[in-house]
């Protein structure tokens, strides 16, 4: 059964004046438990809009918000165990920090969810193993820590409420490739220990490219696909119409095929182009 | 909820009110304060009156904008008018229960009291509403440039102005932000009792003012690195040029002025 579903979801901005703005329009779709999913679109297309009615910050001018098939909305008081189940990372989430201790800052949810200390401090430490903070840093300010190292505890903090949707805007935006990959990399270990369903806001197809099972994307206000990653960089031209990147290695293949020479299938990303080559070589010495 | 602050604020447009020199609106408008508050009668009040009315008309803007900035005060309006109505006691009672006496002074007074209040929100919107909050600081900035004989840093207050002004609507968004982080991780903000959601603000007032002092800092090195120091010497993108319309809109209020002091000599 998905686990998050959305019906023919619309919400518009500031509706009856004359900055009126619909930033989703009609969207349906059903995201499957425990899977990995890429959210591409441009700057404006409504992602971030989108995303914000998963956990209920918005509701919904028109349509449904469905966890594990029952109406977020249908008890406004619960609004708030919605949010616990899906936990929402906003872009620059260390701009959020605000404890004294790194500790105290992921342990801020997990409080507000009314658990027992034993309980907090189990989730505190588990998520701060996941993420690659080493237990020296949990007495320490944040407000000392580098900025990769802020994020992560930012991360944490949404992650120690053990949500079983996680969901990230950009998670890596602003940070160098080292920093880039060791986020990645510690959402793709939390993602294999714990299984919950993944969705990350991303600019960069080269990223999404590595991780997603799935790609939603959404382009002026509408979604314009949702499909297993294969499928969606199949449609590579068309991604490129609507003003989206294709992982340049897909760029490459593309033009090979144009230049004759298909692989007949589609490549995305590097490590797999690297085999299919490799393989084609040894295939032509044979001959 | 945020997004419904009118204070400051703006609305672009072409009217006579929007084309006058903001320093003479500046004036005009601590003309018509006065004005206000010189006129001891009904009959001066309905001078003051007619003149809103004229400059509303004249700037085009809905008047349901003006609601909006009289609807934050109405509690201070219903207070003004109770302490008034229960407190005088001189004149006819008309009308009574138990200890409470209403007399026909004292209503006067009450109405009197609203009326002129309303009046000065009305008219000291006006000039923020037909006034970009720059031309505004640049208008402020010259009409103290006197002072700077008597070494008043007046450049520096106006450009403190101008940056404060202009960092509202950021420092909104910021807000607006961070609630919405910390709402993710459920701190209860609009909901719970009142000392968890005092406890709360704490969770945004700290990542706030630690952003507004990033800025600052920030703002402060970018300004640096294009040279700015100071008034000094600077010149100016938007010269202010007086029109005739100026002239002729401050001989329209100074004659309603004039209206309002003749009024209150003859009723005297």
């Amino acid at each position: 059964m998905a686990i998050l579903e959305t019906q023919e979801l619309t919400y518009t901005y500031s509706a009856g004046t004359p900055f009126e703005k619909t930033a989703v329009d009609h969207v349906s779709l059903k995201i499957e438990e425990g899977q990995m999913v890429g959210v591409m679109g441009h700057t404006g297309s409504g992602k971030s809009t989108l995303i914000q009615h998963f956990n209920g910050l918005l509701q919904p001018t028109s349509g449904k918000v469905l966890l594990d098939g029952k109406d977020i909305w249908a008890d406004k008081n619960k609004i708030r165990d919605v949010r616990f189940q899906v936990g929402l990372v906003f872009q620059y989430p260390e701009y959020q920090i605000f404890e004294e201790t790194v500790y105290k800052d992921i342990a801020f949810g997990p409080k507000n969810m009314g658990l027992n200390e034993a309980e907090i401090k189990r989730r505190v430490l588990e998520t701060a193993h996941d993420i690659g903070l080493s237990e020296a840093l949990m007495e320490r300010s944040p407000f000392e820590l580098s900025g990769g190292q802020k994020r992560r505890v930012a991360i944490a903090g949404v992650m120690a409420m053990e949500p079983k949707v996680l969901i990230l805007d950009e998670p890596t935006a602003g940070l160098d490739p080292a920093g880039r990959d060791k986020i990645l990399e510690h959402i793709k270990a939390y993602h294999q220990r714990t299984k919950n369903t993944i969705l990350i806001v991303s600019h960069s197809m080269e990223d999404i490219a590595t991780f997603a099972d799935k790609i939603l994307v959404m382009n002026k206000a509408k979604l314009f696909c949702y499909d297993d990653t294969v499928n969606v960089f199949a449609r590579a031209d068309e991604i490129s119409e609507i003003g989206l990147d294709v992982p340049q290695i897909t760029k490459v293949f593309g033009e090979l095929k144009r230049r004759g020479l298909d692989f007949g299938k589609e490549v995305y990303t590097v490590g797999y182009a690297r085999d299919l080559l490799l393989r084609s070589l040894k295939e032509r010495e044979v001959q | 909820m945020l997004r419904d602050i009118t204070i400051g604020q703006y609305f672009p447009g072409n009217s006579v009110i929007h084309r006058l020199d903001p320093r003479f609106k500046i004036v005009i408008t601590i003309i018509f304060i006065v004005m206000l508050f010189t006129g001891k009668s009904m009959l001066c009040l309905a001078i003051g009156a007619l003149y809103t009315l004229l400059a509303v008309v004249l700037s085009k803007i809905k008047p349901k904008m003006f609601w909006k900035s009289i609807k934050p005060i109405l509690p201070f309006l219903v207070l003004t008018a109770a302490i008034n109505l229960l407190l005088i006691s001189s004149g006819n009672v008309v009308w009574e229960w138990h200890f409470i006496k209403i007399t026909d002074e004292s209503l006067n007074i009450s109405v009197f009291m609203i009326a002129r209040i309303v009046l000065l929100i009305i008219g000291s919107s006006l000039l923020t509403y037909t006034t970009s909050p720059i031309t505004l600081t640049d208008a402020i900035e010259r009409l103290l440039s006197p002072l700077k004989k008597l070494k008043f840093p007046v450049h520096e207050l106006a450009m403190m102005m101008s940056i404060a002004l202009r960092f509202i609507p950021t420092l909104i968004e910021e807000t607006d932000k961070i609630m919405s982080a910390q709402k993710a991780r459920g701190a209860e903000i609009d909901t719970g009792s009142f000392i968890t959601r005092a406890r709360n603000m704490v969770s945004i007032l700290v990542p706030l003012f630690i952003s507004a002092f990033r800025r600052a800092d920030e703002l402060a090195t970018a300004m640096e690195c294009r040279c700015y120091n100071g008034g000094e010497g600077r010149t100016r993108l938007r010269q202010l040029r007086s029109a005739p319309r100026d002239y002729m809109a401050l001989a329209v209020t100074i004659l309603f002025y004039a209206a309002v002091i003749a009024v209150s000599i003859m009723t005297k």
